[in-house]
Formats: C-alpha cells, structure tokens, sequence
C-alpha cells in the first residue's frame, strides 16, 4: 500500500471506527444510532445558523489549540492554558467595559489586553522553569486555580457584588451584523477570522523567524541548543509568553465576540484543557490545529442537539463523543494494523 | 567442522531499502568470530535477525545443524544464544545479582531468592575469572566492571554462543586488554563468540575468522591468521586504505589559546580541572591524552563557554573568553567538534541543513532581521554535504536517520566550514570506522596545514600518537607532561596517562605488570 493511500485511510477509518463504537454505546443503551447521528449531523450542518454558531465554537478552540501546540513545539507541556484563557477573557472584558473608545482603538485595545493577560500568565511558569527548574506542568496547573478564583473575586469587586459584569461597550465587540445576518442570526463573530490569522502567525513564527528556529532547536535539544550558542532559558520563557498570548486571545473571543461579558466561574471552562486535545489531534502544527479544533468544535456544538432531538441522555452523548475523538486520536493503532495486513498480504503472495 | 550457528544466504528488506543481501556467516565451534563492517553495512541489522529482533525476508538459521526458527530474544535465549550490547542494559541502582537475575529472579516459598542467585553469580564470576563481586552496585563499578556484569547475565542465562557488539567502543586501554583476556577465557572454556566491530587491530589480536561485510553485502570469510589489518580494510570499505595519518611537519606560529592556572568544577563542586596550564598554537595540533573522566570534559567545557570557570584566564587570539557565552566564545573564533555528538553536536529531530546553520541561523546572508531564508540553509547544506561528503539523501533529511560516521562528518564540516582559528576536537573518530577515521584526521591536518590550531582530545593513544604535533597529558586535571609523538612509545604514553611520571614508579609498575602475567 503505498503511503498516500495510508495517510488517507487512516482518517477515514478513525471516524467510521469511531462511530461504529459509539453507535454500539446508544444501542446498548436503548437509543437509535441513527436518530442520535441524524441529531449530530443537524446540529452541526442543519442550517445557516447551526454552522454559525458551529464556527462560533471552533474560533476559541483554535486560540486554544494554537497554545498549546506552540509551547509542545518548544518543548514545554503548557496546561495552564485554561487559566490564561480566563484571565484573557477577564482583561478584555474590564477593558471593554471600563471605557468608551472609538472602535479603532478600543476593540484592539481590549484584544491586547487579553493577549498580555494570557502571556503575563505564561511568564510565571515560564520564569520559574527557566531560573530554578520549577516544572511547568506543576505551575500551569496551580496557576488554572489562580485565574479561576483571582477573576471570580476582581468580577465581584467590578460589578459591585454581582456575578457578572455589564455588557462591554459596542466599540469593543467582535460582533458582526454582516455575519450574523448571514448565518440566520447565530453568533457567529469576527473572531474566527483573528484565529485564522493567529494559524498563520504561528506557522511564520515556527517556520521563517530566528526565533522559532531557536524555540525549536530547545524544543528538541537543550544541550546542542547551548552548545550552539542560544539562550535556553530566554526561549523557554518566551515560548510560555507567546503561548500565554494565544491563550488569552481565546479568551477575548469570549469576552468580545460570543458573550460580551465576563461572568464568575463555578468551574473551569474546559476550553483550555480541551486545547490539548485538540492541539495532538493536530500533531502541533499550525494547520493541525484548524483540523483539530474543527472535529472538536463541530463535535461539541452539534452534540448539544442530541437529547433534544434524538432524546438521548446527555452522559450518553459525551461518551459517545469521547469514543469518536479517541478513534481520531488512536490513528496510529489504526496505521499499525493497516501496515501489519498489507505486510500478511506480501507473505501469503 | 561442526558449526554452532549458520546464518546462510541471509535477506532482510526494509521496505525498498535492502539492509541484508544474501549473507552468510558460520561460526564454528570454540571460535572467536568477527563481524567486520563500516558504519551502516549491515552487521547489527545480521545479528539482530539472530537474535530474534528482526524476522529475515530470506535465508535459514541453523543453531548445532538444525533450522531453527528465532521468532523472539527468548527463543534466542533457549538456543543459548546471548548478547552483549553496546550500550548497557542495567539498572544503575541495583546490584550486580538484582540486574543478573531481572526477569527471571528465582524464588523460594515466593520470594525472592538473591542470597543463591549471588552465590551462583560468584561461581560463575570466578569460573570465567572476572572478578565481579556479586552485591556491587552498578553506578559504583566501572565502566569495565559493568560490560562484565552483561557477560554474567548471558552466562547465568546458559548461553553458549555470546554476541559482542562494538564492545571496545567505551573501554580505556587497560579495559580493552582485560576483555580480550576474559573472550580467550570464554572461549577456553567451550564458548563460541562473534565479535562486531570496526577495529582492525582487536580483530588482529583475538579473532580466529573474519566475515566482512559491505553495504548490505556478504563479502566473505577469511581466516584471521593468513590475512592482515590492510587487506581487511579495503575488504571493509572497497577500496585501498591509508593507515598512518600522511603529514608533513608543523610551522607552529603565534599562540592562539592560551590557559592559565585553570580551576573548574564538575556539577557536584568537585575540582575536577586543577590549576591547568596550556597553550595551542597558529599551524599546530596539540593532543591531549588522558583517560576518560580525568578532566577533559570539564576542560573543553570551559573553554566553550558551557561551564562556569572557578579560577583562572582562558585568552584566545589574546582576547580574555575566560566565563563567556558560549555564543560570544564560538564568535572569537573556535569551533567545536563536541565529544557526544546526540547531546551536543546535533539536534537529531532537525533535518541535516538545520543542524549544519546550527551556529549560524542568525547571520547574514542566512537571516535578515529575523526572518530565515531557508534556500539559503539548503544551499550552505548542500555545499557541505558535498565537500564533506556527508551521505545523506538531502539537507531535509532528519539527522537522526543518518549513520554515526555521517553524522559526524557533518558536524564536522559545519564546524571547519566556519573556518575557526582554534578547533577543538573531542573523540572525533569515536565509534567510526577506518574510512570515515582516515577522513576526519586528513580534514583535522588541513585546518593544521591552513595556519589554525586544532586540539584534539582522544582516549585513543593510536589517534593522539597519529595526529598530534605535540601531546599534552592530563592526569587528574593537570597536565603532567608534554611530549612529542617522535620521541614517545605508547607504553611510555600510557604510563604517563596513568599518572606515573617519574622512572622509579614507572619500572616498579613494569615489573608488577610481568609478575601478573606469570601468574
């Protein structure tokens, strides 16, 4: 078989695997697979609005994604961007509420303002991996807890006690009438257009800049990096910083595009955490991650259509996702046994 | 003649690449085999079919005349065929019995039965004469002392034919002399062994027959006694081979390194460089002879700017570098030919063309305020891969998928390319085979040649006594004595290396050396 021809079953089969499974998980428990897959297939492409707000899910996940695959690209596990991402959500909704600006300044204002939430919140890690070999992994996680509750308690004191803060400013929104028009009033926003645009700056920075080079190079090898003459500690913290950055801009999307608010948190999004998935699903590369983040997203948004019209439990529902995201993800199980029958094949010839 | 194994008209394909073709070696008993080789001819992918590891597209086995079938190392085992790897599978922390014994530990009433299994591992240990003592914690022991703790376990396990792979390639000298006692021994005592290796002159000493082989080919067998090292190389590579470095004499100049009354230490805060005092000139190779662990590592770290210097002045081109980044250091002008080139010479996830900017990414005309130009990356690869000739399939070629011996010619060309006035060389032949080692000390001679100053670190006296223009000996972080190769024997070398540097020691040792051999 030759390679081409692998590279394009594996998918195939992952997905049809997957199903499969799942489809045997709702039989079992007493539900029709094909209502259950009709209700997925209507709540992702139904209609205009349901691909709206389909795109509207995957614009966070590419943010988050994004995050991830950079610092696994330099070599760092970055679990933290759940927390940059809440504290990225936070800063772009004080700023866009906290003042009134001409859209020009204030909308990218706000962005920014979540993108050095997000990066100041990967500097810690980052600092302390690079000056006392503190793992990041350590770090990210107690610093997930940090955010949640530091942005709950800086929301109380903002909105007076309230568990939310006001609507931001319109000059501060990602909102698009143009768009939501489009898509049969869903909130489909610009913000997927900024992840898009964030896909390319990861893939410039990885694969035209010296500095990715650099980040790279320690990703692999820190030892031949010092050899070479290159600041290892200086691109261990820059590599959280960016990754940070890309965090908290999916945040903004949250702040700016879909909700227009920051509300306190009795948990944690999930957004970030779901950013490693996403981001190995996409084996780190920046146009991984737009596959990642699409079957994701895609999965997430339509799923919710399940129990109201197929009437399958919700329980049943994340299972049944789970089942299929782990099919995609064990594509390498699935390439082994394609290579061991084309090799029985060869021997029976 | 009675063969205990016979590989014969062995195939083994790698999807298109063909890594055996159609080869056969038959080792009789109570012999010492040798599996001759360059880097990447094929023999570990040979032995790893013997050993179960690989099936082979074609060919038989056949262990004491009947075929076998070897679908795992545990069938290998049953055959009582045992290995003795390179690299050495132990647990660092565990003694000498608890390694012996892993995966098969015998029990009494379920438990763990270490107390007979050590006395076992004496007896063997004493049988075989080596010495191991069975409670020894691996980490504690030498290097030595571990590759024979690998020789018990294959023993304890019943192996009758024993498979050595490149089992010099860590050893020091003494090391080397000690094994080739215990595979005479082994052999005395009704073993049969095949020897892998590169190195003509262990093959010369202890083997009874040699099986070359040549980029997957089975080129043939001959009997060690009515051969010779040459005709053995150019069996191996294909073509004739020069032995002794062609050199003509050095027109040392200014001094371009120059150290003084160096201290450095290891991460523990143990002086391991001591008040070190050397000086490298324009035009001249200065080699340093040592045994391993005696401070050269601390030594070329220092002066690269990877390690914090205690004390002293490191000048080159009489500029202070003493405590510099090693990117300020490698910008006065050094090359550096690293001494573990996985960890420090290369980035093996990184294709090759990456590897070979590896210093110089950032630099006109390679990069312009930040941005790479990758043609320019792959022209600069490409001029390398050629003149150093670096066989690789292209500059996008990950550098893990190269052989050693490529490797090492690639960083040594990225490294002479930048045309550096001092380039440190540490152990630049080590693991490589005659064609890749004749290669490298011609390159090392014509930096020499061009006016710069080479230092060259090596564990091996043929190397240092080959290339050298001048020999510096450390010995417990000093240096203890300079020489000249003219003028000095090996043994003489040696002596000094191990820290005898006045006569009276050196006779007694001599003689204590000759009673040893009586005994």
């Amino acid at each position: 078989m030759s390679n081409r021809a692998t590279n394009l079953l594996v998918p195939i089969i992952s997905v049809i695997l997957g199903l499969l499974v799942g489809a045997v998980i709702m039989l079992v428990s007493g539900y029709s697979p094909v209502e259950g897959y009709a209700a997925l297939w209507n709540g992702i492409f139904g209609d205009m609005y349901t691909i709206g707000e389909t795109i509207r899910q995957i614009t966070p996940y590419l943010l988050a994604g994004l995050a991830v695959a950079f610092a696994f690209r330099s070599g760092l596990f970055n679990i933290g961007v759940e927390g940059q991402l809440i504290v990225g959500w936070f800063a772009a909704a004080y700023v866009g509420v906290a003042v009134e600006l001409p859209k020009i300044i204030h909308l990218p204002l706000a962005i920014i303002a979540a993108a050095v939430a997000g990066a100041l919140w990967g500097f810690v890690p980052g600092l302390l991996k690079a000056k006392f070999h503190v793992h990041e992994v350590i770090v990210t996680i107690m610093m997930n807890y940090i955010a949640l509750h530091v942005t709950n308690a800086l929301i109380r004191t903002v909105s007076d006690g309230g568990d939310r803060t006001e609507s931001i400013f319109a000059s501060a929104s990602l909102r698009s009438e143009f768009l939501e028009n489009l898509t049969e009033f869903s909130r489909l926003h610009f913000g997927i257009i900024i992840a898009l645009v964030m896909v390319g700056v990861m893939w410039f920075i990885l694969e035209k800049t010296t500095l990715g080079f650099e980040l790279k190079a320690v990703g692999f090898n820190q030892n031949a990096s010092q050899y070479a003459g290159m600041n290892v500690n200086k691109n261990i913290i820059l590599a959280m910083v960016i990754s940070g950055a890309f965090a908290g801009l999916g945040g903004a999307m949250e702040a700016l595009g879909t909700f227009e608010y920051v509300s306190s948190k009795g948990g944690f999004t999930g957004i970030g955490f779901d950013g490693i998935a996403v981001a190995l699903l996409g084996m780190n590369t920046p146009l991984g991650v737009i596959f990642g983040a699409t079957l994701f997203g895609s999965l997430k948004y339509g799923a919710l259509n399940m129990p109201n019209a197929a009437g399958i439990p919700i329980e049943i529902v994340e299972i049944v996702i789970a089942v299929i995201i782990f099919f995609v993800a064990s594509g390498y199980i699935i390439r082994l046994l394609l290579l061991r029958a084309s090799a029985k094949k060869k021997e029976a010839k | 003649m009675e063969y205990v194994i016979e590989m014969l008209n062995i195939r083994k394909e790698f999807g298109t690449f063909v890594a055996n073709d159609n080869i056969t070696l038959q080792l009789q008993k109570g012999e010492i085999h040798a599996l001759l080789g360059e880097n990447g001819a094929g023999k570990s992918t040979l032995m790893n079919v013997l050993f179960g590891l690989y099936q082979p597209e074609g060919g038989e086995i056949r262990v004491r005349g009947k075929k076998v079938d070897i679908a795992n190392p545990n069938v290998a085992n049953d055959l009582g065929i045992g290995m003795v790897h390179q690299h050495f599978m132990l647990v660092e922390n565990f003694s000498v019995t608890e390694n012996i014994i892993l995966g098969s530990e015998p029990t009494k009433y379920g438990i763990t039965n270490k107390k007979d299994a050590a006395k076992k591992v004496q007896a063997l240990s004493e049988q075989y004469g080596l010495n191991v003592d069975p409670y020894a914690i691996i980490e504690d022991i030498s290097v030595g002392m571990q590759q024979r703790v690998e020789i018990l376990k294959t023993l304890y396990r019943g192996a009758e034919i024993l498979i050595f792979d490149e089992p010099t390639a860590s050893l020091t000298p003494q090391e080397i002399t000690e094994l080739i006692q215990i595979m005479k021994r082994l052999i005395a005592e009704g073993k049969s062994i095949i020897l892998i290796t590169h190195k003509l002159k262990e093959i010369m000493d202890v083997s009874d027959r040699v099986t070359v082989i040549r980029k997957g080919q089975g080129i043939g067998t001959v009997i060690t006694a009515e051969t010779n090292p040459n005709d053995l190389a150019s069996l191996m590579v294909g073509r004739q081979v020069e032995f002794t470095t062609v050199k003509g004499q050095a027109f040392p100049g200014e001094e371009i390194l120059d150290i003084k009354d160096l201290v450095v230490q290891d991460y523990r805060g143990i002086e391991k460089v001591k008040r070190l005092n050397l000086n490298v000139r324009k035009g001249e190779i200065v080699g340093i002879a040592g045994i391993d662990g005696n401070g050269q590592s601390e030594l070329i770290e220092a002066i690269t700017g990877l390690r914090k210097v205690k004390s002293g002045t490191i000048f080159i081109n009489g500029k202070d570098v003493t405590n510099m980044k090693p990117r300020k250091v490698t910008e006065a002008g050094v090359g550096h030919i690293p001494q573990d080139r996985h960890k420090h010479g290369l980035v093996l996830d990184f294709p090759v063309g990456h590897n070979i900017s590896l210093q110089t990414y950032y630099t006109k005309p390679i990069s312009k305020s930040g941005i790479i130009d990758y043609n320019k990356i792959n022209e600069k690869a490409l001029q390398i891969i050629k003149d150093f000739d670096v066989r690789t399939q292209g500059p996008g070629e990950l550098a893990r998928s190269l052989s050693g011996g490529n490797q090492q010619k690639a960083i040594i060309g990225r490294e002479v390319d930048r045309d550096p006035d001092l380039l440190i060389a540490a152990l630049p032949t080590r693991g490589l085979d005659v064609g890749a080692i004749e290669f490298i000390h011609s390159r090392l001679i014509e930096q020499r040649d061009n006016g710069k100053a080479v230092l060259l670190i090596s564990f091996e006296l043929d190397e240092v006594m080959n290339v050298s223009d001048r020999i510096a000996v450390i010995h417990d972080g000093e240096i203890v004595d300079i020489v000249t190769p003219e003028t000095t024997s090996e043994q003489q070398l040696g002596l000094l290396m191990a820290g005898h540097t006045d006569n009276k020691k050196t006779q007694d040792l001599t003689k204590k050396g000759e009673d040893q051999h009586v005994e």
